[in-house]
């Protein structure tokens, strides 16, 4: 049995997983303490969870548990990295780079940073949407002090070259920073021979719960931040604020089981994205967006053209999926992400972005192949510009009677 | 966005979707807006010896307001004179779809094809 | 843990209420019909995310006699007072930041980090029975500060201050007026129009809500700057995907709070006048007994006997309490609070704060009494022993 709408929109929040939920329950409700209280076991007991789930965040990503620090979510990591090594290491330099495809959490802060009188270059990619070693290389400064590359793009899900811009930046003495919120159990990371050396994290993109996230702070060679949130002096005085234990403890089971099982589970979501794709790039006039090789198996964005992106979502209510970031999604924006791959902005519009994940089956992918075909068919009859491709007129020399 | 029980009435069950053949008597094309703006519709009308309009075709690429505004004016030109359906005024089309404000310019665009379709025939049709 | 001790650390957080843990729990998939959508996201499992968070900001404002499109939710109450005073200093030209001597350090800690920034920073003395001290409020109100920050209920020694007496003074000269209700909401009367207040922040975890969730009311006047950039939520003035779970459980938690605040306060209050009895007749001091209080928080020593050795026989013997508050009693300085009202130092070295809430009943105060009790002859023996 299908349950409409067909949830394709993993990258934008994942389901808890019933065992990371059966594990959170328990410190939501019987084992309440805070965990920051020294005087009784309530508190003593919440603490212990907290290093445990610490443990198990650290090692799906090849880390010691004493590099992850706590934080409410990827955005609030992205924060802190950012402004955090940047007003550290100011006195070294004010330039910081990133690229123009990364999570807004990024963008707005770099941008935050531009008006504290920091100087940022944000660099194009390549119309796969990846970054050129060559044009990182010539972006740095002798006062560059930060370099910001996310690992998964959220929107087209190809993988950036971070063990390689980590050898640039380390060679260099610039800190970097990643923002891997959509990478975790989807890629292998390894923080040990990767040269990284702040990496975001978010539970909810994972099968945990919404409302916690973790930054990595590598201890060796050590790098240091300046903290954004004070107070308590929790987190080594990096982020103040009382844990929340139960969200914790979902956000170390969720990367417990992303551990175990990230290899079989790509294999599967990887047949149902090719089949996925190779159903729908059947239809004339599609194109998918993003580097085929470097990319995650759970993404798969395409464009019709000659449809028209609200109507094409309006029309396939039956399937849950994106047609930019979900941050930005309420906005008529084109996605800023799809124009710097270098598509114009009707087909940025008439983009989809399907991401599949651990509870996606075959017959829901048979299904939205179908939906898709009979909709794309149908909004095509409606359109005069497909109809005038269909006569072999070059829309681009047509004068078009804008208003 | 929520859209009211009438666009979507015309965006599920469109009328008049299609083209007359470029050469037959009496037809006329306006097409209006643009791709990179999120709207094109294309209007075509054929006019009778009489100067009613007989009937009505139209495709659009644009959102569900801009398809219903389109597939409506198909409905109401037909049996009009080509005076009589360059009354038609985009208020009109808005109130009868219940389109919300940041949809009006959909109806504009409606009224808009239909001037151009009519401009269209006049230049074929000089009087 | 083999068994429950007796829980009576109200002020460092609570338990779940039932009716909250009964409305997170299909956001947290642990409950049909399971939700988990991203409230950015504008199909039908976004749409029902953005819906639960509307109706919980809507329970939030009707809690505190705000208006909805007032209440900006953070991650708890750190973040809604770091995002005050921070964000509220970026939108103004550095001048005077006075923040009372008895503020958590999430409201201190920020307001010295604004010191690095070129802002003067005012410290609001208080009297020896932790009412802002009124010839030092007038001081205050002398350096015209911009930002005034001061506590409605004070976590250890549950003092309440006059806000609505103190924010109409500083705003007649332009401050901004933040109070940190943290501590108050659901213990005592909060009206942000009636306090007349610019800013209040509240928590969710201690009034029987969850943790990792917290707003800050502010009046619209106000200028802020976030503190976390990015996605635009909240107005733009808190990015982040919204902790829907935690958001649902923090509305329905003000809306119990408040309904049972009356009640609970006159019941609490007498259970703690039998804690303090009990007290007098050990020969304790009891802290701030004199002022306006919460009325489940009791805040005491014992000469002679240090707080953390009390509190661990206490917690042997079945009975979670305090020795400071929770985020610094690793440390092992006396409170600050007790400090800043002229305590001796080695007296403060023994306070313990025991403080009460919903599930306490009569028989937990009665068999603390007792416990208490034996547990301080037993020391004071010890002590004379070794003395």
């Amino acid at each position: 049995m299908l349950k409409f709408p067909i949830y394709l929109d993993y990258s934008a929040t994942t389901p808890v997983d019933p065992r990371v939920a059966a594990k959170m329950i328990p410190w939501l409700t019987e084992h309440f303490g805070n965990p920051a209280s020294r005087s009784h076991a309530y508190g003593w007991e919440a603490e212990q969870a907290v290093e445990e789930a610490r443990e198990q965040v650290a090692a799906l990503v090849g880390a010691d548990a004493k590099e992850i620090v706590w934080t409410s979510g990827a955005t609030e990591s992205n924060n802190l990295a950012i402004k955090g090594a940047a007003h550290f290491y100011q006195g070294k330099g004010k330039h910081v780079i990133t690229v123009k495809t990364e999570h807004k959490a990024v963008l707005d802060t770099v941008r935050e940073l531009e008006r504290e009188g920091f100087e940022a270059t944000y660099l194009d990619v390549q119309e796969n949407g990846l970054i050129d070693l060559e044009v990182l290389k010539a972006a740095i400064r002798p006062d560059t002090i930060l370099v910001s590359v996310m690992f998964v793009n959220n929107e087209v899900g190809v993988v950036q070259p971070i063990a390689e811009i980590g050898e640039i930046c380390r060679s260099k003495g610039i800190v970097f920073h990643v923002d891997a919120a959509q990478a975790t159990g989807k890629v292998a990371i390894d923080l040990g021979s990767l040269k990284v050396d702040l990496m975001s994290f978010s539970a909810h993109k994972t099968y945990g719960p919404k409302g916690v996230g973790a930054l990595y702070v590598r201890r060796k060679p050590r790098v240091r931040l300046e903290a954004q949130m004070h107070g308590g002096g929790h987190e080594r005085g990096m982020r103040s604020g009382t844990l929340a234990t139960h969200q914790i403890v979902g956000m170390g089971e969720a990367f417990r089981l992303a551990r175990e099982e990230m290899a079989g589970e790509n294999e599967r979501i990887l047949r149902l994205r090719d089949k996925l794709m190779n159903g729908l790039t059947g239809i004339e006039a599609t194109y998918v967006n993003g580097d085929l090789e470097h990319r995650v198996p759970h993404n798969l964005n395409i464009s019709f053209a000659y449809v028209e992106g609200e109507s094409l979502i309006m029309a396939i209510k039956d399937i849950a999926v994106s047609s930019g970031s979900a941050c930005t999604s309420a906005s008529l924006e084109p996605s800023y992400v799809l124009r710097a791959l270098g598509r114009n902005d009707e087909l940025a519009h008439s983009s989809i972005r399907f991401s599949i994940g651990r509870f996606t089956t075959e017959e829901e992918v048979d299904f939205t192949i179908d939906l898709l075909r009979n909709k794309i068919g149908k909004l095509r009859e409606l359109s005069p510009l497909w109809e005038m491709y269909k006569e072999g007129i070059d829309l681009d020399t047509v004068q078009w009677a804008a208003h | 966005m929520a859209y009211s029980d009438k666009v979507l009435d015309h965006y599920e069950n469109p009328r008049n979707v299609g083209s007359f053949g470029k050469e037959e008597e009496g037809v006329a094309t306006g097409m209006v807006g643009a791709p990179a703006c999120g709207d094109v519709m294309k209007l075509q009308i054929k006019v009778g010896k009489d100067g009613v309009i007989e009937d009505a075709k139209f495709k659009t690429y644009g959102c569900g307001s801009a398809i219903a505004s389109s597939s409506l004016v198909t409905e109401w030109v037909k049996g009009k004179t080509i005076d009589q359906a360059l009354d038609i005024k985009n208020t009109q089309i808005a109130e009868e779809l219940a389109l919300p404000p940041v949809k009006i310019h959909c109806s504009i665009l409606a009224e808009d094809a239909i001037k151009a379709a009519v401009a269209d025939y006049r230049k074929k049709h000089p009087a | 843990m083999s068994f429950a001790p007796v829980y009576l650390d109200w002020n460092a957080t609570t338990p779940l209420d039932p009716l909250v843990r009964e409305a997170m729990l299909p956001w947290l998939g642990a409950a049909e019909p399971v939700r988990f959508g991203n409230a950015s996201s504008r199909h039908e499992y976004g749409r029902q995310a953005r819906a639960a968070v509307d109706e919980a900001r809507a329970r939030v404002a009707a809690a505190v006699g705000a208006h909805a499109t007032e209440v900006i939710f953070t991650s708890g109450g750190s973040e809604a007072n770091n995002l005050f005073l921070k964000g509220a200093a970026a939108c103004l030209k550095p001048g005077t930041v006075a923040v009372s001597a008895i503020e958590h350090p999430c409201v201190r800690e920020p307001a010295k980090q604004l010191q690095r920034t070129g802002w003067t920073l005012k410290e609001i003395a208080v009297d020896a029975h932790g009412v802002i001290d009124a010839a030092d409020w007038g001081a205050t109100l002398q350096a015209k500060p911009a930002l005034v920050s001061v506590m409605l209920a004070n976590n250890e020694t549950g003092v309440l201050q006059d806000i609505a007496a103190l924010a109409a003074e500083a705003r007649k000269p332009g401050a901004w007026f933040h109070t940190d209700a943290v501590q108050a909401l659901g213990k005592a009367e909060l009206d942000f129009r009636a306090l007349g207040v610019n800013a209040m922040t509240l928590s969710a975890h201690k009034i029987g809500g969850p943790l990792g969730a917290g707003a800050l009311v502010v009046d619209k006047r106000v200028e802020l700057a976030p503190l976390i950039a990015g996605g635009g939520q909240e107005r733009g003035l808190r990015s982040g995907t919204e902790n829907v779970a935690a958001i649902v459980g923090f509305g329905v938690a003000c809306e119990r709070a408040v309904a049972h605040r009356e009640t609970e306060a006159q019941r609490l209050a007498l259970l703690r006048g039998e804690i303090e009895t009990g007290l007098a007749a050990l020969g304790a001091t009891v802290f701030s007994r004199a002022a306006q209080r919460l009325p489940n928080t009791v805040f005491f020593a014992f000469g002679n006997i240090d707080g953390e050795t009390l509190v661990g026989k206490l917690d042997r013997a079945g009975f979670a309490c305090a020795s400071g508050s929770a985020c610094s009693s690793a440390q092992p300085e006396p409170s600050h609070t007790l400090l800043a009202m002229g305590v001796d130092p080695v007296v403060a070295r023994g306070a313990v704060r025991v403080s009460l809430g919903r599930m306490t009943t009569a028989d937990d105060v009665a068999r603390f009494v007792a416990t208490l009790s034996r547990v301080v002859e037993d020391l004071r023996k010890l002590a004379s022993v070794a003395g």
